[in-house]
């Protein structure tokens, strides 16, 4: 039986007529059309599939949709508002800390959920808070300093 | 480039798959619309690579060119590559080179790639070749586009050529300023097709204002807003998502499967086509619902090996070797050593793992077939899927979009394969996205290999004997660049040529494919000979170098660590290695710290030199570095398929762990600036490094000599034990 699921969706309400016990990675991908969020290992263990939920990086691959309901969601789509990009995006690019991109979406997220929590971060603690997040290029070093410079242009605001 | 510009990597004039099938050169062009199309292909020019073509580019377009740029009426030049991106960034080093010679704005070109409909013929993105054989065709195409350019804005002023002057996409007569036009102007109204014959002047590297600066990459911004498609992000009308029944071994022949309690799911479609096995839904996770109701009988596997008695098994039925090279007698080298070592070395298979694991959207309209990949070879996709289900390779059009990392695994196209017969069958558009544990299964690995290496050093610690014997690995990296008067090197099996019966699943080329296993076994015996002369490992490698390049860059590595000599193990930790690949040279110095108690290992630093020719983007080739330098830690520490009797025992990220956020050390690197040679190989060259350079640190930190990669915590306790 498909259940109502209601949330919102960077920013925008949604209804969803649903299976509520389907994973949240492939109703985002499927359903709404959001591909932002990547598929990497099904499990949990790299984080390609990361999304916001109330503003924490949660692994939508094991997240089901029934436990998105009345939470707010965000996607890396809706990171950038009005047009504008969030100083977590746009350290990333200045530091170049991407290759192929793939796993880019989830740092990012990961990233500014971390940042969220810890304005000012020091090196150990970006590390210790990416480490569950894979990247395969070996982009590490920069997306590292792509974080603490978006931390110092946030100047500790979210 | 402006920032806010997203970059199209894409095929925007192209809605429907059935917009594209051009049946002649002159539809072809038709469609393209106005402009001005050159066409590249001058012996001279023809890079080695391209050797074997031609086996068929676009429909309906000559094959007999290699690089192939439009400038359009709007101004805009478009550069059609037969190379994809998968990270390693020409899309933005190629549109460099290309804005460079032809005198246009960097923002100004739109890169096609990778589609072979549209680009020609090229035989996939591997073996660092892109920069170094593409390049040069490249240039050339945009030479002699700007020598069309500057006749036609000749006739039009009715000057002399000699008295323009072509700057950022716009023609200006020096002695009349009003006589200026941009190329987009020059193009209007015209179908000019080139096909240059002779050799273009190409400017010389002084003259470039593009090359050789470092540009922020063009496809970031779609990188970090999500807008970048990748080929499971593609959506078509009425798609099917397909997951694939899976043997539990390799060599487990299929017998039978029942699919009732499968079809019983509504939407489930089963297709059955010989051996391949598959559920399709309009959702993937119901399709993933329905594999799992699959009910299959497969063979016992025959096969017998796992990953400890592997290598008996691999040297049992390894083929006999070629000779790579030799000079001297050995027999002359061995009376002549006051000490001879004989070590061999082992390296186990290693997964390419890619974040996004091999996928393809495969749609059958009419008597064509479109297909959207990832993949590092789409011709060879494209040949592959039209042999798959008889249709001819002009009846397949393989699109890349940007690829999710591909380190040579994608080179196989076997989802391609997949999910064309799958659409076939279906009727319908069709998605194969493997899952993980797909991957770690039909992923072609690094051939496990074996080197035995027997050398020796005279009474002064100079090298006077060399016989290196490698089994597997193939020969690119095996040969020595020391002074040692005797020596031979012989190569059995390259890395994916191997008997049949080698190896329990499919290998084939890894990131620098047979070079990380030579210069680990290399560099470690190296460094073996330079402790037993009690000289300084830096030192002994200096003074025993027969090539100059590479006594540059270890000079400039050891100049930028700081290098203090002395003779192994110095209990500092300090590693050093050096190698060539891809026609670049480059040496690393590493310091690790080893948790004796743990055997764990903790990379602190590594400073990486490269000589690699001229540098386009000099950013770019720093990034390729850093990555080489970090993915190569994995094959180092950690990453070791294991399997049994045909099964592999990894199926994920819990048991096979590639590098992490805390393994990554302090890391600087140096690029020579060598602006009179060539471009030559940027993204595999320091990778080869990495095993050697870990293992030396050890060594230099314990006393303690690994000879099998990878150096696990067991290996390195075992080490440390007989030390």
């Amino acid at each position: 039986m498909p259940d109502i699921i209601s949330f919102k969706l960077n920013d925008k309400p949604v209804r969803l007529k649903v299976d509520g016990d389907r994973p949240f990675l492939w109703v985002l991908r499927t359903d709404l059309a959001l591909t932002g969020a990547k598929f990497g290992c099904g499990e949990g263990h790299c984080g390609a599939c990361t999304v916001l939920v109330d503003n924490v990086a949660t692994r939508s691959c094991l997240l089901k949709a029934k436990d998105v309901q009345n939470k707010e969601v965000t996607t890396i789509e809706g990171v950038d508002k009005d047009g504008k990009l969030h100083p977590v995006q746009k350290a990333f690019m200045e530091h170049d800390a991407l290759q192929c991109g793939f796993c880019t979406p989830g740092m990012i997220l990961t990233a500014v959920s971390l940042l969220r929590e810890t304005a000012k971060p020091s090196r150990e603690q970006i590390v210790r808070g990416m480490e569950q997040n894979f990247c395969r290029c070996g982009a590490h070093t920069r997306i590292i300093d792509a974080i603490q410079s978006a931390a110092a242009e946030m100047k500790g605001g979210r | 480039m402006n920032p806010s510009d997203h970059l199209t990597l894409d095929f925007t004039d192209i809605k429907t798959a059935a917009d594209l099938y051009p049946q002649s050169r002159r539809e072809f062009l038709k469609r393209l619309g106005g402009g001005i199309f050159i066409f590249v292909a001058v012996g001279d020019l023809v890079s080695a690579q391209e050797g074997s073509r031609p086996r068929g580019g676009p429909p309906g377009l000559p094959t007999d060119f290699n690089a192939f740029l439009r400038i359009g009426e709007n101004g805009r030049v478009t550069c059609f590559t037969g190379k994809i991106e998968m990270g390693q960034g020409p899309i933005t080093s190629l549109a460099q080179m290309l804005a460079d010679e032809l005198d246009t704005p960097l923002e100004s070109v739109d890169m096609v790639m990778g589609d072979t409909d549209l680009c020609p013929y090229d035989m996939g993105t591997w073996g660092s070749m892109t920069t170094r054989f593409f390049g040069p065709p490249l240039r050339a195409a945009a030479a002699e586009a700007r020598a069309v350019l500057l006749e036609l804005a000749a006739e039009q002023f009715k000057v002399p050529q000699s008295q323009l002057v072509a700057k950022e996409g716009v023609i200006v007569d020096r002695q009349n300023q009003a006589n200026r036009i941009t190329y987009g102007q020059l193009a209007k109204g015209q179908k000019i097709v080139r096909h240059l014959e002779a050799k273009p002047t190409l400017k010389d590297p002084s003259q470039f204002t593009i090359s050789g600066k470092s540009v922020l990459r063009r496809d970031a911004k779609d990188k970090v807003t999500g807008k970048a498609r990748y080929a499971g992000d593609i959506r078509l009308p009425g798609m099917l998502y397909a997951r694939i029944l899976r043997p539990p071994a390799h060599g487990a022949k299929f017998k039978s499967v029942d699919a009732a309690l499968a079809k019983e799911i509504p939407g489930v479609q089963v297709v059955q086509d010989g051996d391949l096995v598959a559920v399709l839904h309009e959702l993937p996770d119901v399709a993933d619902k329905a594999l799992g109701k699959l009910e299959a009988e497969f063979e016992p596997s025959p096969l017998r090996t796992d990953d400890r008695n592997i290598y008996d098994h691999l040297l049992s039925v390894a083929p006999a070797g070629h000779m790579v090279a030799q000079g001297g007698d050995l027999e002359e080298g061995k009376k002549a050593a006051a000490k001879t070592f004989e070590s061999t070395y082992f390296n186990s298979y290693v997964a390419h793992a890619p974040i996004e694991t091999h996928t393809a959207l495969a749609t059958l309209e009419g008597d064509k077939m479109t297909i959207w990949a990832s993949t590092q070879n789409p011709f060879g996709a494209r040949d592959e899927a039209a042999r798959a289900i008889g249709f001819s390779s002009q009846q397949v059009r393989v699109i890349t979009p940007f690829v999710g990392g591909g380190f040579g695994g994608k080179g196989q196209n076997r989802q391609v394969v997949q999910a064309a017969r799958l659409a076939k069958a279906a009727g319908k558009p069709v998605q194969v996205m493997w899952t993980r544990e797909d991957e770690f299964f039909w992923d072609t690995f690094r051939p496990a290999a074996i080197v035995k290496i027997s050398s020796g050093i005279d009474g002064s610690g100079k090298m006077v004997f060399w016989d290196y014997d490698v089994a597997y690995a193939g020969d690119r990296g095996s040969q020595h660049f020391y002074t040692i008067p005797h020596h031979r090197t012989t190569a059995r099996g390259s890395d994916w040529n191997a008997p049949k019966n080698s190896h329990p699943f499919g290998t084939g080329a890894w990131r620098a494919p047979g070079n990380n296993t030579n210069t680990f076994a290399r560099e470690s015996q190296i460094d073996i000979m330079a402790a037993a002369a009690g000289i300084d490992p830096v030192e002994f490698r200096m003074s025993q170098m027969a090539d100059a390049r590479m006594t540059r860059v270890l000079k400039a590595a050891a100049d930028r660590f700081g290098w203090a000599p002395a003779k192994g193990p110095s209990k500092r930790g300090y590693g050093v290695a050096c190698g060539a690949d891809a026609g670049t040279c480059v040496a690393a110095i590493a310091e690790v710290a080893v948790d004796g108690k743990k055997g764990t290992v903790q990379v602190k630093r590594v400073v990486c030199a490269q000589e690699m020719g001229q540098v386009v983007n000099p950013e770019g080739a720093k990034i390729q570095m850093e990555g080489c330098i970090t993915m190569g830690m994995g094959y180092a520490l950690t990453e070791e398929v294991h399997f049994k009797n045909g099964e592999v025992l990894d199926t994920n990220f819990d048991s096979y762990e590639i590098p992490r956020f805390s393994w990554v050390p302090q890391i600087e690197t140096v690029i020579l600036d060598i602006r009179d040679s060539p471009p030559q190989g940027g993204g595999e060259p320091a990778i080869i490094l990495m095993g050697a350079v870990i293992a030396n640190a050890i060594y230099d930190a314990t006393g303690a000599r690994l000879f099998q990669l990878p150096m696990t915590p067991e290996r390195v306790k075992a080490a440390m034990q007989k030390a």
